[in-house]
């Protein structure tokens, strides 16, 4: 009789602490989800108020109504009336966007060529050409910076979009995943390829390039964000304000982050300028998460 | 691993690895060359001579107060971002390893910010740290407490370190929930059967399991704070004030871009490349060693 209280008792014990338990990992992660939010959701409202409402300091945690006067303004004027800088954000975006797509096209497109010659060919002088690919591993743009923007200043590249995105292209990491990967095709289909008489290029095409879709698709979301958040290069690169790119557009709205800056409207184009690479992770998760665990980097 | 039935071709596999090489060889090593061989120049203030000092530039960046501040600064710096940004994302990955309602919407939500430029990180914390039109900012003020990272050397420190952080976490959570949800539950179970406490189940069985993978972004959440983190600080203090948040990267921009010293900003950018290559050689060590488990 008291042994079976004891067991239910027991039993209730447990199944209250695992209640706690419960409540407690919800609070700790709706905590971090918060931590993580609140800096954007900041931005988000400030993005719809009056420039006044903020510069006063009068934070606003809920709408205003100047939402779309701001984002148009952000979109069709840029900077404002009270900032010196005024590129609209429309421009920066689509430099953003255009420096993002040919940097994470080209990167895979040459890495995708060089992987393939170094796996399904043999020929002199193939591991050299693999470590040197490797090699560029260890030298990031912002360790050589003066001698390569030398090297820009005597191509003349300096503000246009080849500059900015061509000395980005040449990539270790994915010349190394698309080896990896490459490795894993079986045998047998090279094979099954020359007996009907494929040629190299044709099973590049016919048989590797379908076999990555996968991958190409993983490795599109890392280097459309890497492309997106480029900093120090566009910093450099670009004086001719038509060819800004918004990351860096916005540091430069902020200048030495006076008070009297239009507040509002830098806190849409931030919004603007966050959207492209968050939605891409968003709706992309999977992909995002493959890229990012299997380029380890 | 090695293929056995290989195509043959004289031309092809060299035309396929042109561009890779072109951009590599014009981009890459000519500038890192040029580094190295400016590091051994100077130039005077008009940029009319230049004579070969070998050394002297590398012995008079290790006599700079400057320099050894910077080097002081990124110490302090990396050890608190990369602290930061492994702990928090640790107890996260934890919490949403466990199974419990709406996990994969946490997962969501937390792993967004990898996907914020480390610029724009540190201008929506300026949105909340201004000390005129930020929530938290104003907040100090009204505490008491004189609040101005514009001013305060230690403000503007802990400002780049919490954007830096912050912009990491989703990285190194989304490998520690990898790590967690790979380790097989029969182990979990047994020690849960023995008797083990949550908490000692997690720091004797969960953790050194887990090591290989902290391990792994420990050296990755070093190099970012090395060299990603130009962003942060060049859009929230430009290093200052004084030179309260001057690290390395930002010294070579500084004595490069603005001050055109270039024969100490090549031989900073030497110093740093040392430290890429020691960081990137631990790292592969480290993946070979896992491939072989």
């Amino acid at each position: 009789m008291s042994a079976t209280m004891d067991v239910e008792a027991l039993a209730a014990a447990s199944r209250r602490r695992r209640t706690r338990e419960r409540i407690l990992t919800h609070v700790a992660l709706i905590l971090g989800v918060c931590l993580f939010a609140l800096p954007i959701w900041i931005t988000l409202i400030g993005s719809t108020h009056e420039v006044d409402t903020i510069g006063r300091g009068d934070v606003p945690l809920l709408p205003g109504a100047e939402a779309v006067h701001n984002y148009a303004t952000a979109w069709f004027r840029g900077g404002g009336s009270r900032n010196t800088f005024q590129v609209p954000a429309s421009t920066m975006l689509f430099n953003s966007l255009m420096m993002a797509l040919l940097i994470a096209v080209g990167k895979i497109a040459i890495s995708f060529l060089s992987a393939f010659a170094v796996v399904f060919f043999a020929f002199p002088g193939r591991m050299i050409f693999f470590w040197m690919i490797f090699i560029t591993l260890m030298l990031p743009v912002e360790v050589r910076i003066i001698p390569t923007f030398q090297v820009m200043t005597d191509l003349s590249l300096i503000d246009t979009m080849t500059g900015l995105t061509l000395p980005l292209i040449a990539s270790a990491t994915a010349t190394l995943l698309f080896r990896q990967f490459f490795l894993t095709i079986p045998d047998e289909y090279v094979e099954a390829a020359k007996m009907d008489g494929a040629g190299p290029l044709r099973f590049l095409k016919d048989v590797v390039l379908p076999l990555s879709v996968t991958n190409l698709a993983a490795l599109f979301v890392i280097l459309f964000i890497y492309g997106w958040n480029q900093y120090l290069w566009p910093l450099l690169m670009v004086t001719d304000r038509s060819l800004e790119t918004v990351i860096v557009g916005l540091t430069k709205m902020i200048g030495n982050g006076d008070a009297q800056n239009e507040w509002n409207v830098i806190m849409a184009t931030a919004v603007l300028a966050l959207l492209p690479p968050v939605g891409v992770v968003v709706f992309m998760q999977r992909w995002f998460i493959k890229g990012l665990t299997e380029t380890e980097k | 691993m090695r293929k056995k039935v290989i195509f043959r071709g004289a031309l092809l596999p060299y035309l396929l690895l042109v561009p890779q090489m072109a951009v590599t060889l014009v981009f890459f090593f000519w500038p890192a060359g040029m580094a190295v061989w400016q590091s051994t120049l100077r130039q005077d203030a008009f940029g009319l001579r230049t004579e070969f000092v070998a050394f002297e530039n590398f012995t008079d960046l290790f006599r700079d107060e400057r320099y050894l501040g910077a080097v002081l600064n990124t110490a302090f710096f990396s050890a608190a971002v990369a602290g930061l940004a492994l702990g928090a994302a640790l107890f996260l990955a934890v919490q949403a390893d466990k199974k419990i309602r709406g996990a994969g919407l946490y997962k969501t939500l937390l792993i967004w910010p990898y996907a914020v430029a480390p610029a724009l990180a540190a201008v929506l914390w300026l949105f909340l740290f201004h000390p005129s039109i930020g929530l938290i900012g104003r907040g100090f003020t009204a505490l008491g407490i004189t609040w101005d990272y514009r001013v305060n050397g230690g403000q503007a420190m802990a400002m780049v370190i919490l954007a830096a952080a912050w912009k990491q976490v989703s990285y190194n959570f989304i490998f520690f929930l990898a790590g967690l949800q790979s380790i097989p539950t029969s182990v979990l179970e047994a020690a849960a059967i023995d008797g083990a406490r949550p908490m000692r189940r997690f720091w004797t069985v969960i953790f050194p399991l887990l090591s290989p993978t902290a391990f792994f972004l420990l050296v990755v959440n070093l190099v970012y704070a090395f060299f990603d983190t130009f962003g942060v600080i060049h859009a929230l203090t430009q290093g200052g004030p004084g030179n309260a948040t001057e690290t390395l990267i930002y010294k070579v921009y500084v004595d490069g871009v603005q001050n055109l010293n270039l024969g100490s900003s090549a031989a900073q950018s030497v110093v740093l490349m040392v430290i890429v290559i020691a960081l990137t050689a631990i790292q592969f060590r480290f993946i070979e060693r896992r491939v072989h488990y």
